[in-house]
C-alpha cells in the first residue's frame, strides 16, 4: 500500500470516530448535568458535598483506595448482585456522579463496593477504627492499616480528646496514651460517610427485586 | 541470532545484500545509537523498579501488614506506582526506541540532530521520576493509568511530541517506495498517542470535566492506550522480526492491510466494555460489546499471518533469542485479542467485572504480549548499535524462561482466582470475605511467580550493563551471513 494519503486520512479518521462517538458525545451529553430539585421538599439531588468531605476526596485519592474499592451499583440487566448484597437501593446513573472529581468508578472489589457506604454506616468512630485497624472490625479484613493518618499522643490531663478512637485488644495504645485521628482522616471520614445515593432521580427507579 | 542481518530485504527472493547495503544500514543503525541506548537503558531501569514495586503489592495483597506503616510504602500508593513505572517508564520507553530505530531502518534514512531526541528522552524520564514520587508522596490523581499530576503528566506530553515529531519526519524522508506493515503501524501509534494523551490528560487532570463524564472517558483512554498505543508498537516489532529472522517474508501482505485497518477501527471503539451495567449510556456498552467481539477478525488474522510466516521455521527457535521472545509476544497478543472479546460477552462480564482477572488481562497485555516483543526487539537491536554480542548466553535463557514461565502462571493464577472470586462475588449468599479467602491461594501463588520475573529483570539488566563494558565478544559485520553470534539456548 503506497497510498500515503490513505495511511495518514485512514489513521486520522479512526481515531476520530471514537474520539467523537465516546469522548465529545460523553463530554457533551454527560458532562452538564444539574442537580434535581425537588418541588415538594426543596431538596437537591445529588444533594452538593461538604468543603471537608472535598477535602476527603482528596485523602481518598491521594492513598489509593479506589484500587481496591468500586463506587458502582450496576444496572439490574446485567446482574442483580450489587443489590442483593445490600450495596445499594438502585442502580447508579451518570448524574450520580456530578460532584465527583475524579469519579471513583473502580475496576476491582478487593473490598467492598463504597458507593452508598454513608447510608450503611453512619458512626465516625466505626470508620475511624477501620482505617486504623481494619480487622478490630472485620476480622479476615485484608484492608492494609491507615494509622498514619493516626497520631498516638499522650492523654492531657486525665481527659481523654473527644474525638480519640475506642480501641482494646492488641491494637490498643498503652495506658496515657490515645490515639487521635488527623485533620486528614477526619476529612476522609466525612467523605466516606456522605457517599450515600439514597435520593430519588426521576431517571433512576428503584428496581423490585425478588 | 545474527543470521538475520544477512536479509536486508524482506523479500525471501531479493539478492543478498551488498556490502555498500550493509555499511549503509550500520550507518543508519549509528546513527540511532546514543537515543536508542538511552532509551533502553532508562527503561530498564524503571523495569526493575516497577517490578519490584508490583512484586511488594503482590506480598501486601496477600500479607496486608507488610510496610503499611507509611503513606509512602502502603498498597494504595505503591500500586499506582509500580503500574505507571511499568506502562511509562519502562513499556513506553522501550516501545519508543524500538520504534525509532525500526522507523530509521525501514525508512532507510540516517537519524538526523539525535540530541533532540536524547533531551526528549531525559524529558521522558522527569516527568516519570517526578510522577512517582508525586504518586507516592500522595500528589495521585487515582485516574486509572493516569495518576500522574498535571506538573509530571505536561513532561511526558512535550517529551513525546518531540518523539512523534522525529518518527514523522523519518518517515517524511524515506528513500523506499514500498511502505512496509511495521511503518503504518508505527505511523499510527506516533499520530494516536499524543492525541489520546493530550485528551485524556486535559478532560481528567488538567482541566477535569464533570464527574458523570469522566468514566467514559477514562475507559476510552485505558482500552486505547493498549490498543492504540502497546498493540501497534508491539506488532511493528513483530512484523520486522520474524521475517527478518527466519529470512522469509510474510504469509500475506493482504491479509495484514486488512488486519491493521479494523484493529485502528475496532480498539477505538471497545473501551465501554469497562463499564458493563455502569453509569452511562447503553448505546456505548453495546456498541462497545460488539468492537470488542469483532476484534476476534483482525487478531486471528494478525495470528494466521504470524503462524504462517513462522511455520516450517519452528526450529530457528532453538538459536535465535529474538525469536523465542517474539514469538511468545505474538502468541500472547492472540490471547489478548480474544479474551477482550470474550470479556466483553455481557453474561461472562458481569462474573469477573471487578475481580482478579483484570489485573490478570492487564499483564496479559503490558507484560506477555508487549514486554516479552520488546525483550525481543532489543535483543536484535542492542547489538547492532553496541557494535558487540551479547556477553552471556545463559543469562538470555535463563531471562527467558523464568519470565515466560512466571508471567504464565502469574496470568493464570490470577484469571482462575478472579473467576472463583467473581461467582462468589456473584452469589449474595457468599459472605464477601468468604469471597477473598477463596482468592488467596491464586493470589500467594501469583505473588510467588512474581519472584521469578524480577529475578530475571535483574539477570537482563546485568546482561546489559556486561554489554556496554564491552565484555562479550565483537560483532563482525562483514561475517555477518555467517551463523557466527547464534547462541544455542
Amino acid at each position: 500500500m503506497n497510498h500515503l494519503r490513505l495511511i495518514f486520512v485512514g489513521v486520522f479518521l479512526t481515531f476520530a470516530s471514537a474520539w467523537l462517538g465516546i469522548v465529545a458525545y460523553s463530554y457533551n451529553n454527560l458532562g452538564h448535568y444539574l442537580p434535581v430539585v425537588s418541588e415538594d421538599t426543596g431538596d437537591i439531588a445529588p444533594p452538593p458535598m461538604s468543603g471537608l468531605a472535598q477535602q476527603g476526596q482528596r485523602v481518598y485519592a491521594a492513598n489509593g483506595c479506589v484500587y481496591c474499592h468500586s463506587q458502582q451499583v450496576r444496572q439490574v440487566d446485567v446482574t442483580t448482585s450489587d443489590i442483593l448484597r445490600g450495596w445499594g437501593k438502585r442502580p447508579l446513573v451518570a448524574r450520580d456522579y456530578m460532584h465527583e472529581s475524579p469519579a471513583f468508578l473502580g475496576i476491582m472489589r478487593v473490598g467492598p463496593d463504597l458507593a452508598n457506604i454513608g447510608e450503611r454506616q453512619t458512626n465516625a468512630q466505626w470508620y475511624h477504627r477501620y482505617l486504623y485497624e481494619a480487622t478490630t472490625v472485620t476480622p479476615n479484613s485484608i484492608m492494609p492499616s491507615y494509622r498514619y493518618l493516626y497520631k498516638l499522643q499522650e492523654i492531657q490531663s486525665n481527659k481523654p480528646a473527644e474525638d480519640a478512637l475506642t480501641l482494646s485488644g492488641p491494637h490498643a495504645p498503652k495506658a496515657g496514651w490515645e490515639v487521635v485521628p488527623s485533620a486528614d482522616a477526619k476529612a476522609l471520614v466525612a467523605y466516606l460517610m456522605s457517599l450515600n445515593h439514597n435520593y430519588a432521580l426521576p431517571e433512576a427507579k428503584e428496581p423490585k427485586l425478588e | 541470532m545474527s543470521q538475520g542481518s544477512s536479509i536486508s530485504s524482506l523479500s525471501p527472493t531479493a539478492a543478498k545484500p551488498d556490502d555498500a547495503d550493509r555499511h549503509e544500514l550500520a550507518e543508519i543503525d549509528r546513527s540511532t545509537r546514543l537515543p536508542v541506548l538511552v532509551f533502553f537503558g532508562s527503561a530498564i531501569a524503571w523495569l526493575l523498579v516497577g517490578s519490584l514495586l508490583a512484586l511488594i503489592t503482590a506480598i501486601q495483597i496477600n500479607f496486608p501488614s507488610f510496610l503499611d506503616c507509611f503513606g509512602i510504602t502502603n498498597f494504595g500508593r505503591l500500586r499506582p506506582a509500580s503500574v505507571n513505572a511499568i506502562v511509562y517508564g519502562w513499556a513506553s520507553a522501550a516501545g519508543i526506541g524500538v520504534g525509532i530505530w525500526l522507523m530509521a531502518r525501514l525508512c532507510r534514512v540516517v537519524l538526523q540532530y539525535q540530541t533532540m531526541l536524547v533531551v526528549a528522552a531525559l524529558f521522558w524520564n522527569l516527568g516519570n521520576f517526578i510522577g512517582l514520587f508525586s504518586i507516592l508522596g500522595g500528589y495521585s490523581t487515582s485516574i486509572e493509568l493516569l495518576e500522574y499530576p498535571s506538573f509530571a503528566s505536561i513532561f511526558l506530553f512535550i517529551a513525546y511530541a518531540f518523539i512523534a515529531i522525529w518518527g514523522i519526519v523519518l518517515f517524511r524522508f524515506r528513500k523506499r517506495g514500498q511502505v512496509y506493515v511495521s511503518q503504518w503501524y508505527l505511523v499510527g501509534a506516533f499520530l494516536w498517542f499524543p492525541w489520546l494523551y493530550a485528551t485524556a490528560n486535559m478532560l481528567l487532570v488538567w482541566h477535569p470535566i464533570q464527574g458523570s463524564a469522566q468514566g467514559p472517558v477514562n475507559f476510552w483512554y485505558v482500552q486505547n492506550l493498549v490498543g492504540l498505543w502497546f498493540v501497534p508498537l508491539g506488532l511493528a516489532s513483530i512484523y520486522y522480526m520474524i521475517p527478518k529472522i527466519i529470512g522469509h517474508a510474510i504469509r500475506s501482505y493482504q491479509l495484514s492491510i486488512l488486519a491493521f485497518w479494523s484493529l485502528a477501527l475496532l480498539y477505538n471503539w471497545s473501551g465501554m466494555r469497562y463499564l458493563i451495567g455502569g453509569p452511562i449510556p447503553a448505546w456505548m456498552t453495546s456498541v462497545s460489546v460488539v468492537a470488542s467481539i469483532l476484534l476476534f477478525i483482525p487478531v486471528i488474522l494478525v495470528g494466521i499471518n504470524h503462524h504462517g510466516t513462522m511455520s516450517g521455521h519452528y526450529s530457528a527457535l532453538q538459536w535465535s533469542p529474538t525469536l523465542r521472545f517474539t514469538v511468545f509476544g505474538a502468541a500472547a497478543f492472540t490471547l489478548l485479542g480474544l479474551q477482550t472479546g470474550v470479556m466483553a460477552l455481557p453474561g461472562f462480564n458481569q462474573v469477573i467485572q471487578f475481580t482478579d482477572w483484570n489485573t490478570g488481562h492487564f499483564y496479559l497485555g503490558i507484560y506477555a504480549f508487549f514486554t516479552m516483543t520488546i525483550f525481543g526487539a532489543m535483543y536484535y537491536i542492542i547489538p547492532r548499535l553496541t557494535g558487540w554480542e551479547w556477553p552471556c548466553s545463559s543469562l538470555i535463557r535463563w531471562h527467558f524462561w523464568l519470565t515466560a514461565i512466571g508471567i504464565t502462571m502469574v496470568v493464570l493464577c490470577l484469571s482462575f482466582g478472579g473467576l472463583i472470586q467473581g461467582f462468589a462475588l456473584g452469589d449474595d449468599k457468599v459472605n464477601f470475605v468468604t469471597s477473598i479467602k477463596l482468592v488467596s491461594p491464586f493470589r500467594l501463588t501469583a505473588a510467588f511467580c512474581g519472584i521469578f520475573i524480577v529475578f530475571a529483570h535483574l539477570l537482563f539488566a546485568a546482561n546489559f550493563v556486561l554489554m556496554l563494558l564491552k565484555l562479550g565478544t565483537q560483532r563482525d559485520e562483514t561475517m555477518a551471513e555467517l551463523p557466527k553470534g547464534a547462541i544455542r539456548l
